[in-house]
């Protein structure tokens, strides 16, 4: 059997590399991605554990992460049009208005 | 090596595989395609993990619905690619960064968790059968499950109020 | 019917608060109710307050040992505990008889004179004024008698030297005449400032008795008097001597007499009712009250009657040598309060109450007669032809009058009589009273008794003098021509006060004793010395030979205008010195007045303005200061908190600067600073927790 182990390395290296893709690109639409693919990083993991605890709360965990990120997705996507609509660019360098 | 092992190690590998090409591709529809991939990758990492339901909810509603609305949106606004998007002399700090986490993760995974991180799984598991889960869910987490929907709602609503053009007022 | 007599105690607090109505309505209703009304309403204030002095004497009569009625708390502060309470006794009752009665009388003469004062002066609208200053004389006066502690004694006493002060300086801004002047005004300042130095000395009694008996009570001070008489006899000789400051002030004694003279500036009622029959008597009501302190101590009661004595002869040479009609009475009633001290300081007090009692009927007679005898000059003054006005003219200079008994019948035969009764003439009421205390002299301090027979030879001569100079003989002013008689208003009280002048007497007749016997029960067994034809008939025959005297100077070959006084050339010096009063008053001003001016122009040139402000507060204070707050301002302020904060402020400019730089409002350097605090976070966790 494979210990639980591999499954959280897998969920680290996955969590790791997205987050490294939130750093480093500039384009809004593949920031949005990165943190989805964080987001199922951290998924997977919860899913180890409930089949390391035969339990199914960490399934109904993950259950719930999804509706949350469909949700996210729905508005953060509406919210990029928009700003894409009023600025002709998803480039996030060229989005400074919250500087003090 | 058994089977259950190489499928592991397969998939695992492409998921590695689509993230970085997520990560470093320069075209948003290509990234979205590789997000693709790496999403199916982990619904059959679910299905090993005895987790039928979530496996295939993450094929309908990642791989599916949300993928399928990034793709919608890059085709409407026609930004597949950004001009220089990043160049490598200046992400050192940021790739050290994250090796750091990563090397902070395996520390903890591999020398806090001591025994337990090799705990083998229980071959005899009563995770497969989805209406079990159902039960826990509709008893336990009712009303967690019945605020989703609202959240589901408002969030509807919301992208609905974002991207709706307002028309010029005509005499 | 006992019961029923004793509830008359009870309506004891009325004999101030009738007054104090009455006070109140003139004072806010006056100028409303007219002269009339104002006039009722003050006599029947006053006249309410003496009917219940009269209730009190019958209530007496069935309880003679008295009650004390309290009526309210006043102070109590720790050990200090004085009540508002009412104190009726035979001793008080008298006082409340002969104060409320008199002033009564007074009250009514007041209306008729008030009227025409008022309008010689032109100032119609101070009528009611008059009035409610004489109501609230009544008001402190009875506070006085009544009181039950020498604090609440204190209140009154204080109250009628404000009362006296008010309405010696009623005509404040202008002289008899009317003219502008600030005389009644300073006269009004001196009996006041004077009367403060005595009260000084009370104030320092009242201190030592809260300090030695814890009370200022009379049962609780006379109850322990004897325990500290035996252990600390000085005690009670301090006591006493201060108590003597306070009665020389207030009566009038040597050597703080010399406010009364001038005090004649007020209307000549004020001069009968306070600065002759009442308040000056009150000093000896206090050492009265005080019996049983001054019966321990010998050489208290030595130093009172001496002083009372000396006045008494003292001022009666002073009278001797005055031409103003009112400063003799003046000096004559110093003269007779010395009587009356002496008396009491002999331990006589019976003697020395009864002379007050009788004082009081006959000077306020001759005093309201006085008055009168000066009101008619002013009538006749106002009665001359236009062109004389403007002179200068004193209707009260005896010598401007003469013959007066023609125009004004009724005023001499009254005036007689206050005379008769103040030279000691039997059967009149001074015969008696002035005898029994020249007999007390005789049995215990004869010196006393020389004294007071050489005055009461004077107090003939002078009052015969002035009989002469003013009613006999020719009319020596115009004015005096013209007088006319006063009303009855005026008239009506003099008769009633010259019938207690004639029978007043009879009071304590000798072997009878009535008045001691009644005054006994407040003040214990008192001597009553068997009556004595040697004394007697001494005093009588040198009253008549001081008249024969008089008769001889004055009355054979009456004054002529402008002719000097027929003493002047026997006497020469010594009577220039009774003409200026001894000079006291000047060498008061040498010895008193000009080196305390000088010493407060020292204090207040030298000391307060040269050293203390142009010295001290510039050199010291403000040149101090200005250098303090230099070293402050230069090397601690600018050098170093300047610095610290500017230095702080540039810290807090740059930090904020380059903190300003992390806010750049790109996403992305958020996210590294996010994952930056995550990296180290968890490698702070890994590395100390375990």
């Amino acid at each position: 059997m494979i210990p639980v182990s591999y499954y959280l390395a897998l969920s680290a290296i996955l969590f790791t590399t997205g987050m490294f893709g939130v750093l480093i690109r500039r384009n809004a639409l593949v920031v949005f991605m990165s943190i989805e693919l964080m987001l199922n990083a951290a998924n997977l993991s919860l899913v180890a554990f409930s089949r390391l605890y035969q339990t199914f709360h960490g399934q109904i965990f993950v259950f719930f992460i999804m509706a949350v990120a469909a949700a996210e997705v729905a508005v953060g996507l509406a919210l990029i049009v928009t700003i894409f609509r009023s600025k002709q660019s998803i480039d996030l360098d060229q989005m400074n208005s919250l500087k003090g | 090596m058994t089977l259950e092992l190489f499928l592991f190690f397969t998939l695992a590998l492409i998921a590695l595989v689509t993230a970085g090409g997520m990560v470093f591709s320069k075209s948003a529809v290509y990234a979205a395609l590789n997000l693709v991939t790496n999403f199916l990758s982990v619904a059959i990492l679910y299905l090993l993990l005895d987790a039928p339901f979530i496996a295939l909810a993450q094929v309908t509603v990642y791989a599916g619905a949300i993928m399928v609305l990034f793709l919608f949106v890059i085709m409407l606004l026609g930004v597949e690619t950004l001009r220089a998007e990043f160049d490598w002399k200046k992400i050192w700090l940021q790739a050290v960064l994250a090796l750091a986490l990563l090397v902070e993760g395996f520390v903890m995974l591999f020398q806090r968790m001591g025994q337990a991180a090799n705990l083998p799984f229980n071959t005899a598991s009563v995770l497969t059968n989805p209406s079990e889960m159902a039960k826990v869910l509709f008893t336990d987490y009712l009303l967690p499950f019945e605020l989703t929907s609202i959240l589901l709602l408002v969030a509807m609503i919301g992208a609905i109020v974002l991207t709706k053009q307002v028309k010029k007022r005509s005499l | 019917m006992e019961n029923t007599a004793g509830l008359f105690f009870y309506l004891v607090p009325l004999i101030v608060f009738a007054p104090l109505a009455g006070m109140l309505i003139n004072m806010f209703l006056g100028p409303k109710l007219g002269e009339k009304g104002v006039g009722l309403v003050a006599s029947l204030a006053s006249g309410t307050a003496f009917l219940t002095a009269v209730l009190q004497a019958i209530s007496l009569g069935q309880h003679p040992e008295g009650a004390v009625v309290r009526l309210a708390d006043w102070i109590h502060i720790g050990q200090l505990a004085v009540d508002w309470a009412f104190r009726v006794d035979t001793l008080s009752v008298t006082m409340m008889l002969v104060v409320s009665g008199v002033g009564t009388l007074i009250h009514i003469y007041a209306i008729g004179y008030m009227h025409e004062d008022v309008r010689f002066k032109n100032d119609l609208p101070r009528y009611p004024r008059f009035f409610v200053f004489l109501n609230f004389f009544i008001i402190a006066m009875l506070t006085l008698v009544s009181g039950n502690s020498y604090m609440m004694l204190f209140v009154g006493w204080e109250g009628v030297g404000l009362a006296s002060f008010l309405l010696i300086g009623f005509w404040y801004d202008m002289d008899t005449l009317g003219r502008p002047s600030l005389a009644n005004a300073n006269a009004a300042k001196k009996a006041f400032i004077t009367n403060r130095v005595g009260d000084f000395g009370f104030l320092m009694a009242a201190f030592m008795m809260f300090w030695k008996f814890g009370s200022t009570d009379f049962d609780l001070v006379f109850a322990k008097v004897a325990e500290v008489a035996a252990h600390e006899p000085w005690v009670i000789l301090w006591i006493t001597i201060f108590f003597l400051v306070g009665v020389a002030g207030k009566s009038a004694q040597i050597p703080l007499y010399i406010w009364l003279p001038d005090a004649m500036a007020g209307p000549t009622p004020v001069s009968a009712l306070i600065h002759a029959a009442t308040m000056v008597t009150a000093g000896v009501y206090l050492i009265t009250r005080s019996y049983p302190i001054y019966s321990l101590s010998h050489d208290a009661q030595y130093i009172v009657a001496t002083v009372g004595a000396v006045t008494g002869l003292f001022a009666a040479t002073i009278a001797v040598g005055q031409y103003d009609l009112k400063k003799v009475l003046a000096y004559s009633t110093i003269s007779q309060l010395g009587f009356m001290v002496a008396g009491v300081g002999m331990g006589a007090y019976v003697a020395g109450m009864f002379h007050l009692m009788t004082h009081a009927f006959f000077k306020a007679l001759l005093f309201l007669s006085a008055g009168s005898v000066i009101l008619g000059m002013e009538r006749g003054h106002h009665h001359l032809p236009h062109g004389d006005h403007h002179e200068v003219f004193d209707p009260g200079d005896m010598r401007n009058m003469g013959g007066l008994r023609k125009t004004m019948p009724v005023t001499f035969w009254l005036y007689i009589i206050g005379t008769l009764a103040l030279m000691g003439l039997p059967p009149f009421a001074g015969f008696f009273s002035k005898d029994e205390i020249l007999l007390d002299a005789s049995l215990h301090f004869p010196h006393v008794y020389w004294i007071l027979t050489a005055a009461a030879f004077l107090t003939a001569f002078y009052m015969g003098r002035q009989i002469w100079m003013v009613f006999f003989g020719e009319a020596r002013h115009a004015a005096a021509a013209h007088a006319e008689e006063s009303p009855l208003v005026m008239t009506a009280p003099l008769m009633v006060l010259a019938a207690l002048s004639i029978f007043g007497g009879f009071l304590n007749f000798p072997g009878l004793h009535q008045f001691g016997g009644w005054l006994a029960h407040t003040l214990g067994e008192v001597e009553t010395p068997e009556f004595s034809l040697v004394v007697a008939g001494v005093s009588t025959l040198l009253a008549l030979a001081a008249i024969g005297l008089s008769w001889w100077l004055y009355g054979r070959n009456p004054l002529q205008v402008g002719q000097i006084d027929p003493l002047k050339k026997p006497l020469g010096l010594l009577f220039t010195g009774m003409e200026n009063k001894w000079f006291v008053d000047e060498g008061y001003q040498l010895v008193v007045i000009q080196p305390y001016k000088a010493l407060a122009k020292f204090l207040a040139q030298t000391v307060d303005w040269d050293f203390w402000h142009e010295w001290f507060h510039d050199s010291v204070i403000a040149k101090g200061f200005v250098g303090f707050t230099r070293f402050l301002a230069d090397p601690i302020d600018l050098g170093l908190i300047d610095r610290v904060s500017y230095w702080l402020s540039d810290l807090v400019s740059a930090s904020s600067a380059a903190l300003g730089k992390l806010q750049n409002g790109f996403v992305r350097s958020y996210a590294l600073s996010i994952v930056v605090g995550v990296v180290a976070i968890l490698g702070y966790l890994l590395l100390n927790a375990k």
